[in-house]
């Protein structure tokens, strides 16, 4: 049984997080994530979610809450947004390291300084190379689903996952969401164990020191030196893909619902153009993709879900017909370009897939993008190409001198 | 007379064979809290002396389990056992938080703050050597003035040590000591207390410290008995507000035979460029610190 509830994206991380059976939650107050972290303390505090709430006097401190927690074999959630997840940034390197299954939503918002409370995802894409994998929603019921998924793909791979979701676009907006039945979440996500349990029954010292290379243990046995522990790690990310898709595919066949998997597609079966781009602003470019068409131009989207591990052999394949590809990105690589333009750039070299690749870096600090600005520069960027002009990034909406 | 005098555990928590430095008081300390805490005990630690002393991948000398975090996160850390454990109906576990004095008056400060405040039901023990002595005896806020350190290498230090203790007591938490590794059956009986109390527990080691003091290594034990009877460390504890002197401290008390600081002082490299002035400001210091903690021992 399911039923529909108008929720915002907060709640609908709260719903998700509450049915996933989280045993200890550990957060510090930011906007826009303040009332994810109030409705998780309701839940506990009323009684409606049997587990230990923690409220910290920092980020840091809830990332190293939820570590140690994990540690001993509870399941874990947090959330943080902006600044309070640059905070963890420490935290987030030692979750990866020590290999636990911790989520955590990040509700994106621009990092200061200047200060801005308002939307865009430089907070969560800075934090690229932690290990962590990073799962981006559309609307408030994939934030929901994913937040169950991603327990299940992080006690599969035991990587900690990051379900990023835009801060008041999503997180404030009242949208249906359909709640699925407990029972059938239960079944869906089986309880957490352990890949080692901190406990005087088998007293460990868990996380030491290690020297450069591989050395034996007191029964003669070759342990992993520093740099094997970090490549399991790498390639446990690498092989998420596949848990990733399989997660979604079971959730489908549970709930109903899939998500996509890495990556969503609209309209690029025939489509001459896509557009990319990451949560939201993916969203709206499905409706520039619509104004480009009722103007001739064949436009599709491609949504990237996981940014990491990078979905290089889903946009190789969504991305073969393209003839060009614009990016939209609420974050940038400053001295370069934005971080996914790169990336897809990189997951194309040396493949069939020859178009070419325009930037655009837009809604900074929650600066409006309209669908009609998406389409705009779809058609500049079109105009460039033809005129055979070198690319460069483009900032949209912003007064440039 | 101490309350374990002829019962002190004789199980050894530490295996012979760990990488602490010769006569490190707090390997002294340690094998003592252990023996006091015995095994249904979880560790967590930072980035210190006690993680060298833990031993490298993939072996210890340490029979608890042990977990080892971030610098800032000490007491952050046993917050997410003591939830973890809670949560899986397994508070029977004493979690300690053990860290340096860097590792507490500095960078850990804020997370046992907050972990005090929450009322969180585990132990923090803070081993202070006065410095940063795991990265090669640096200057901490927990060093005393006068000290050389590598960052104060000309000058010594010129801020006297800070006084954390009662920055501790301020979070009104259950119960609080000071031990010294000098003095096992003091430090022994605190730990078996603290382990019977529920809630915030903090005790204090006086980690005399070879390397980064300056002296023999075969002087440890000497170096913290100086340490007590010149009252540079004073043993006491404060159980529901309540202030005691305990064993060697108490009976300076009594007796009215602390020593001067000249005594302590002149045993250690660290304090070699102490110019007279330094001295009598940190006998003044001292004797400020004494006659508050007297105060405090008539008025309980």
């Amino acid at each position: 049984m399911s039923k529909v509830q108008i929720m915002t994206g907060n709640q609908a991380a709260a719903v998700g997080a509450t049915l996933s059976g989280v045993q200890v939650v550990a957060a510090y107050p930011i906007t826009p994530q303040s009332q994810l972290a109030e409705i998780m303390s309701q839940q506990i505090e009323g009684g409606k979610l049997r587990a230990e709430y923690v409220r910290v006097e920092s980020e840091h401190s809830a990332m190293t809450v939820c570590i140690s927690a994990s540690t001993v074999g509870a399941r874990v959630f947090t959330a943080t947004s902006a600044n309070g997840l640059l905070y963890m940034h420490e935290q987030l390197h030692w979750a990866a390291g020590a290999r636990l299954p911790i989520v955590m939503c990040c509700v994106n918002r621009g990092v200061g300084a200047p200060w801005t409370i308002f939307n865009d995802q430089q907070d969560s894409l800075s934090q690229r190379d932690t290990g962590w994998l990073q799962i981006y929603c559309r609307n408030n019921q994939e934030i929901l689903d994913t937040v169950i998924q991603a327990y299940r793909i992080a006690e599969k791979v035991y990587v900690p996952v990051m379900v990023c979701f835009d801060g008041f676009v999503l997180s404030h907006t009242m949208m249906p969401v359909d709640i699925p039945d407990a029972g059938a979440v239960r079944k869906f996500l089986p309880p957490y164990k352990p890949h080692t349990i901190l406990s005087p029954e088998d007293p460990r010292n868990i996380n030491p020191v290690l020297f450069p290379g591989r050395r034996e243990n007191t029964e003669g046995v070759l342990c992993d030196g520093y740099m094997e522990m970090r490549y399991k790690l790498f390639a446990a990310l690498d092989g998420a893909r596949d848990v990733i898709i399989e997660t979604d595919d079971a959730f489908a066949e549970v709930f109903g619902r899939r998500h996509g998997g890495m990556l969503w597609e609209y309209m690029t079966e025939d489509a001459d153009v896509i557009l990319t781009g990451i949560g939201s602003i993916a969203s709206e470019a499905t409706v520039a993709a619509d104004m480009l068409r009722e103007e001739g131009v064949k436009a599709g989207v491609v949504g990237i879900r996981v940014f990491r591990p990078f979905p290089k052999e889903d946009v190789r394949r969504a991305l073969r017909k393209a003839q060009a590809i614009v990016t939209f990105e609420k974050a940038v690589s400053y001295g370069y370009e934005g971080g996914l333009c790169s990336d897809l750039k990189a997951a194309l070299y040396g493949t069939e897939v020859k178009a070419p690749v325009h930037g655009c870096i837009a809604g900074l600090g929650g600066r409006d993008v309209k669908a009609r600005e998406l389409a705009e520069a779809v058609k500049a960027s079109l105009a460039d190409i033809e005129d055979g002009r070198t690319e460069k990034t483009l900032w949209l909406n912003c007064f440039t001198g | 007379m101490p309350a374990n005098l002829f019962k002190v555990n004789e199980k050894e928590y530490i295996l012979p064979g760990s990488r602490a430095c010769q006569g490190c008081g707090l390997s002294l300390a340690y094998r003592y809290m252990l023996k006091a805490l015995r095994e249904n005990t979880i560790v967590t630690l930072p980035a210190c002396c006690l993680c060298v002393l833990q031993g490298m991948y993939p072996s210890t000398p340490v029979l608890v389990p042990a977990l080892n975090n971030s610098f800032a996160s000490t007491a952050a850390s046993a917050s997410g056992l003591v939830a973890g454990l809670q949560a899986l109906d397994r508070s029977d576990i004493t979690v300690v938080a053990m860290a340096g004095d860097g590792g507490t008056f500095d960078m850990g400060i804020q997370a046992l703050s907050g972990a005090a405040e929450r009322e969180t039901d585990f132990i923090y023990v803070c081993y202070d050597n006065e410095g940063y002595m795991n990265t090669g005896t640096q200057r901490s806020s927990a060093t005393p003035l006068g000290a050389l350190t590598t960052t104060t290498p000309i000058l010594t230090k010129q801020q006297q040590k800070k006084d954390f203790i009662k920055i501790v007591e301020a979070h009104d938490i259950p119960y609080l000591a000071t031990v010294s590794p000098a003095y096992p059956i003091d430090l022994y009986d605190k730990f078996v207390k603290a382990k019977k109390i529920k809630g915030t527990r903090y005790i204090h080691i006086y980690a005399p410290c070879p390397p980064g003091w300056t002296y023999p290594p075969k002087d440890t034990v000497k170096m913290g008995r100086l340490a007590v009877e010149t009252g540079v460390a004073v043993l006491f504890e404060v159980e529901d507000g309540k202030f005691r002197l305990t064993g060697r401290s108490k009976t300076l008390a009594e007796r009215g035979n602390r020593l001067p600081v000249i005594n302590y002082v002149e045993k250690q490299g660290r304090f070699r460029k102490m110019n007279i002035e330094q001295l009598n400001q940190l006998q003044a210091w001292v004797n400020r610190k004494w006659d508050e903690y007297m105060k405090r021992t008539e008025q309980d």
